[in-house]
């Protein structure tokens, strides 16, 4: 990128050719401009003793010989490292206008003046290149290549080549004006590819400020530079711009992000620790703080059970090993471990689930459904139990539920729920139909008599009748209810 | 739904050329290279690559190892490294990596870079800061379109949804011209455009760029493919979160499809391997049933089975040549119904415990009520409990936003809450997913007095005003109509449609933490609507947001009933099309950009069926009478007026806006082709470019 910068300008100051002045718009001269352009490349074949670039090859090999050409037919790579690296260091040192390798464009296509694009358009396309550079390989593309650099390209004309794929240095666009007016072009051709290479030769040659300053006019190219910062980690130079731009709550979330590729929880731990203090929106300042403190507790809990695990004392960890580590969870994860191996411990401990609650503000809902989800996998259908019982100031009982009963059925008889213990909660559905429809799939037959007794359906209760076993005291209790006289049945 | 049913159905063109294209220049570059070779093959290049050519290619152009590229060193001994790649930084980085530490180690090599589908100056610019420009040589391998099946094409760029519409970046503008301009030279050439979104209008005109450039060979050829549709996504997020209901459409959710063939594990195969099975109109089972309402799968796949085994049975009457027959023509045919009868069976199977496990029905219900506007406190707190309960992080994401598209953004209150508890449930990370589909516009806070009523009312206003005017077109398609022959309408010209990344849960997906915070460009009033009849016209160009769903959705009918129980006075019976006509013409693709062949009418609603989730027309159809209990039975002639359950939901009470599109232009085209003050002029010199 350095080196070759003397050659380059002297090259380029012992150029012949000049820039053309006139109107791109205008037709008659763009066809002149073509004609030129081609007469151009038909020069630089008549007399390429003039030039030195051409006479020799990249390894060093007169152009033309047979050891040269079979080389460039057979991989169009170099095989001398340094013999390329100087010639690709000078064809490079705009860093945005590579030689295309296997080029596909052959000479007469400069003389038609327009390149076709070198794509799969047809298979015959792809033959007839081949087919070219078998028959003329010194014609091919170092002639292109160097008529790239002799021929001065509009910003247009440029922006056009460098979509289709072709070389083209954008070493001449030294004023700012120039550098702008290129920009603007790349963006008016959609080419992000091309947009980027160009943000790439302003940010190489403009200075910061004056880059930024004029991108945050320019919304298109910013989008560009700052999606090509990000991918390639220059996160310094994303973080100053994204300042420059008062964009701070995505200087806190570029920060924040790193924490991603921290594997250490100690360093994570630190890392977060520092975020708290990040530009976030208010909303936003309380979630990193949670990450936080949920780490930090997380790296307590780990270590404290992993102890306990070790010496195995604590007969929960014996019997229910533990699967994984417990750093990293989500909170909702982390306070159900917490119902699972902690769910007796007092509040003031760090890893019983009531201190989680507090100290994350979790909802009702939430907690219930993880304790609940908890405890019946460990079978505790007393702790279940406990979980919806509340006391009225007369000293009754009731059950509630912050979540709908089907829903407490359900993760009850996922957990294999005993009959007994599932009959209880399906009672409680207060949907009839939602009800009658989990008691019978769920064979909580004394849910299903009532409820139909309630209903006063006496069909439907005769229906079921044929369900239940026979002899069984299910049938019984539906006789009974059948015989009572007292009920007015609805049919 | 065989598509022989329509006689006015052309045949869709031959897309294997493009594979044999891609194939011979895959081998053109490998032979580059010559010599004995290894190559490093990018992960999500590998399905594609499989469609394309297989090892034993490979090896005939010298190929030695295979290596999958990754985050681990290389271990490859030999002399010549291929690496077959995306142009991707962190890729260059591998490569430059491996280059650089040979040449610590004194060791030689020839190294090859071969970009898919297109290399970008950034990579060059890695490989050049690393050092080891010069070193490898780099090539493109212009793989720009994956024919999937026979009526459809994917380009297969993951990134394309993220890197636009996220990143604001245009990279893929180019390759998507570029595959414009090659399905042009193959099939075209193209009369019409039409196109909506920034995107699709910076496509079409890089690519009018390229075709001018490369005038032509084209001309005088009749065109196999008549009309080209351009959409960008970002026009109808939400067909795209609703949830999937078509067979191909659940099978992928469960499995996932990746191009175009998917992987059915030991459950579905009940025995202990998984089977690779290509999914595609060749699967003679599949493809009845793959736009298939899921709920008439089961009917149809028993059927199936009992005349199977009628088949079967068949042979106990024979005598020995009539079984001789039978074993060397028939045998092999019924063995192989067999089979794929087996495995679609069980995969209906896997499908359905998978949704039972979820309560599937309710989130039916919640999106239902989400789309039509009502409810929508209940369809919150299932939104929540979903949350809560840890079900799925993409599931509950996928709700939220079709909740905060529908309702023009959740009222702060709601956001906030939501938003915390599922950072509690999933992640504290998800912050950051959070952050990027704000930017995107997918899940939006409600600014202060931006109510939904509020944007209504003022969305509808507008809409009334533009009525008036005449419909506003930019853009002009310029097509050049097909030399001496005319194209009758839209009755025999074939419709294409081109949607940028279809795929539901991609969209969250792209948004995920982990890969990253965004800038996006800001949301832009303009909208490219080139010349879309009226009424949709004057929706579109009078919103200034994208997220007014429910104002567009009125204005074009997109939900047609009424609620839950009884009916709007709007309701009405709608005209179905009988099953046959819908032709299975049309699917999704998982990821890019797909192409949808269009058909005549009829078929443009059942670009339906490719859009997320809601067939319609199973309505009379006899097979959809042994459904599951999970899922509402469809049996016999349905009342729309009066719906007894869920089932008009699933079976197209939604439009997906996509569709409603293509379909409007398609009347404009049918029913008033040559208005002055229509759609467009007809005549083909007036489309010259």
């Amino acid at each position: 990128m350095n080196r070759p910068r003397a050659d380059e300008e002297e090259y380029w100051h012992s150029s012949k050719c000049r820039a053309f002045t006139f109107d791109d718009e205008d037709d008659e001269l763009c066809q002149l401009k073509e004609s030129k352009r081609a007469v151009n490349s038909l020069r630089d074949i008549v007399d390429d003793e003039e030039d030195e670039l051409e006479k020799v090859s990249w390894s060093g090999e007169p152009v033309g010989s047979i050891s040269w050409s079979i080389k460039e037919t057979a991989s169009s790579s170099s095989t001398s490292p340094e013999g390329r690296d100087s010639s690709l260091q000078k064809g490079s040192s705009s860093n945005a206008a590579l030689p295309k390798q296997v080029s596909s464009y052959s000479l007469s296509s400069l003389f038609k003046g327009r390149n076709k694009l070198p794509s799969l358009q047809s298979l015959s396309d792809a033959l007839s290149d081949t087919g070219v550079k078998n028959y003329a390989p010194e014609l091919r593309r170092p002639k292109a290549e160097y008529k790239d650099y002799s021929s001065d390209w509009s910003p247009k004309d440029t922006v056009r080549r460098m979509q289709r794929g072709k070389v083209c240095s954008l070493e001449r666009f030294r004023s700012l004006q120039d550098k702008l007016v290129l920009l603007d072009e790349a963006v008016a051709g959609h080419d992000g590819n091309v947009i980027t290479a160009v943000l790439i030769f302003l940010k190489r040659t403009l200075r910061r400020e004056i880059l930024f300053r004029e991108l945050e006019v320019r919304q298109v190219a910013l989008c560009h530079l700052i999606h090509f910062l990000k991918e390639t980690g220059e996160q310094k130079m994303l973080l100053d711009l994204l300042r420059f731009l008062d964009r701070t709550e995505e200087v806190a979330l570029s920060q924040y992000r790193e924490h991603l590729n921290i594997q250490d929880v100690e360093k994570k731990r630190e890392f977060l620790k520092g975020c708290i203090g990040l530009p976030f929106s208010p909303e936003d300042i309380s979630h990193i703080q949670d990450h936080y403190t949920l780490l930090e507790r997380q790296i307590i809990i780990e270590a404290n059970d992993r102890r306990l695990e070790t010496a195995g004392q604590s007969e929960i960890f014996q019997k229910y090993p533990r699967k994984a580590s417990i750093l990293n969870m989500p909170l909702v994860t982390t306070l159900f471990y917490s119902c699972f191996y902690h769910y007796t411990e007092a509040e003031g401990t760090f890893s019983s689930p009531t201190n989680l609650k507090k100290t994350f503000k979790i909802p009702d809902k939430q907690y219930v459904l993880t304790a609940l989800a908890a405890r019946a996998k460990l079978r505790a259908w007393e702790d279940v139990d406990a979980l919806f019982t509340t006391k009225n100031w007369l000293g009754y009982t009731k059950k509630k539920a912050p979540i709908g009963f089907h829903r407490v059925v359900e993760i009850l008889q996922r957990n294999n729920a005993p009959v007994q213990v599932l009959q209880e909660y399906v009672r409680l559905v207060e949907d009839v139909e939602t009800r009658l429809n989990l008691a019978t799939k769920y064979k909580c037959h004394d849910v299903v008599i009532d409820t139909y007794r309630d209903l006063k359906d006496r069909i439907q209760l005769m229906a079921y009748k044929c369900k239940v076993e026979r002899g069984s005291a299910e049938e019984e209790k539906i006789n009974s209810i059948l015989n009572n006289t007292q009920i007015r049945w609805k049919n | 739904m065989a598509s022989a049913a329509r006689h006015d159905v052309p045949e869709p063109p031959d897309f294997d050329i493009l594979k044999r294209l891609a194939r011979d220049q895959l081998i053109y570059l490998l032979e580059q290279l010559p010599g004995r070779k290894d190559l490093f093959i990018e992960a999500d290049l590998m399905s594609p690559l499989d469609r394309i050519a297989n090892v034993s290619i490979l090896k005939q152009h010298e190929v030695d190892k295979l290596y999958k590229v990754e985050s681990r060193p290389a271990l490859s001994t030999s002399d010549q490294l291929c690496f077959l790649v995306r142009p991707r930084v962190k890729t260059m980085k591998y490569i430059a990596d491996i280059v650089n530490a040979d040449k610590m180690s004194g060791r030689s090599r020839k190294y090859k870079i071969i970009f898919s589908p297109q290399k970008f100056y950034a990579c060059e610019m890695v490989l050049e800061e690393e050092g080891v420009f010069g070193d490898v040589t780099c090539d493109e391998w212009s793989f720009y379109l994956l024919p999937l099946d026979e009526d459809i094409i994917s380009m297969e760029l993951p990134e394309f949804f993220r890197d636009y519409f996220l990143e604001g970046d245009h990279r893929w503008i180019n390759s998507v011209a570029r595959a414009l301009q090659l399905l042009n030279s193959l099939y075209g050439p193209f009369s019409r455009a039409y196109g909506i979104g920034r995107c699709a209008k910076m496509c079409y005109e890089l690519w009018r760029d390229l075709e001018e450039e490369s005038e032509g060979d084209s001309q005088g050829r009749n065109p196999e493919i008549g009309s080209i549709f351009l959409m960008d996504r970002d026009t109808d997020y939400v067909t795209a979160l609703c949830s999937q209901m078509v067979y191909e459409g659940l099978v992928d959710d469960t499995f996932r499809i990746k191009c175009g063939s998917v992987d059915f594990g030991p459950e579905v195969t009940s025995s202990d391997k998984s089977v690779k099975v290509l999914l595609n109109a060749q699967d003679k089972v599949f493809s009845q049933i793959r736009n298939e309402h899921f709920s008439s799968v089961f009917g149809f796949l028993s059927q199936k089975s009992r005349n199977l085994q009628a088949q079967y049975d068949r042979r106990r009457g024979m005598d020995i040549k009539q079984m001789k027959n039978f074993v060397s023509q028939e045998l092999k045919g019924l063995k192989q119904e067999h089979r794929l009868l087996s495995l679609h069976i069980g995969a209906c199977e896997s499908i359905m415990k998978k949704k039972t496990k979820q309560d599937f029905q309710e989130m039916i219900k919640a999106e239902h009520s989400l789309l039509e506007g009502f409810d929508i406190r209940e369809s919150t707190s299932f939104i929540e409990e979903h949350i809560d309960r840890q079900v799925s992080p993409i599931e509950s994401l996928r709700l939220m936003c079709l909740l905060s598209i529908t309702e023009n953004g959740l009222n702060p209150k709601d956001y906030r809450s939501l938003k915390t508890q599922y950072l509690q449930s999933y992640g504290p990370e998800h912050l950051l997913t959070f952050h990027n589909l704000k930017r995107i516009g997918l899940l939006t806070e409600q600014a202060a007095g931006e109510t939904l009523t509020a944007v209504e009312s003022r969305v509808s206003k507008l809409v009334t005003d533009r009525a008036a005017g005449e419909s506003r077109s930019h853009g002009e398609p310029r097509g050049r109509a097909a030399h001496g022959r005319e194209l009758p309408g839209w009755g025999q010209a074939r419709g294409w449609c081109w949607l940028c990344c279809p795929y539901s849960a991609w969209c969250l997906h792209s948004c995920w933490a982990p890969a990253g915070s965004c800038c996006a460009t800001s949301w832009g009033s303009e909208l490219l609507l080139s010349s879309f009849p009226g009424k949709i016209t004057d929706a579109f160009n009078s919103l200034a947001r994208k997220s007014n769903f429910r104002a567009i959705s009125k204005k074009l009918g997109l939900v047609r009933l009424g609620g839950l129980l009884g009916c709007s006075a709007a309701a009405r019976p709608v005209p179905w099309p009988a099953p046959e006509l819908l032709t299975p013409w049309l699917c999704v693709t998982p990821w890019g950009c797909c192409l949808v062949p269009g058909l005549p009418r009829p078929a443009v609603r059942a670009v339906l069926c490719m859009a997320r989730g809601m067939t319609r027309g199973q309505l009379r159809d006899p097979a959809a009478s042994a459904a599951s209990p999970q899922i509402p039975r469809l049996d016999g002639e349905y009342d729309l007026k009066v719906p007894r359950d869920m089932a008009y939901v699933f079976s197209g009470a939604y439009t997906p806006l996509s569709c409603k599109i293509i379909e409007q232009v398609g009347a404009g085209r049918g029913q008033a082709p040559s208005t002055p003050g229509g759609a467009r002029p007809r005549a083909p010199a007036a489309c010259r470019p």
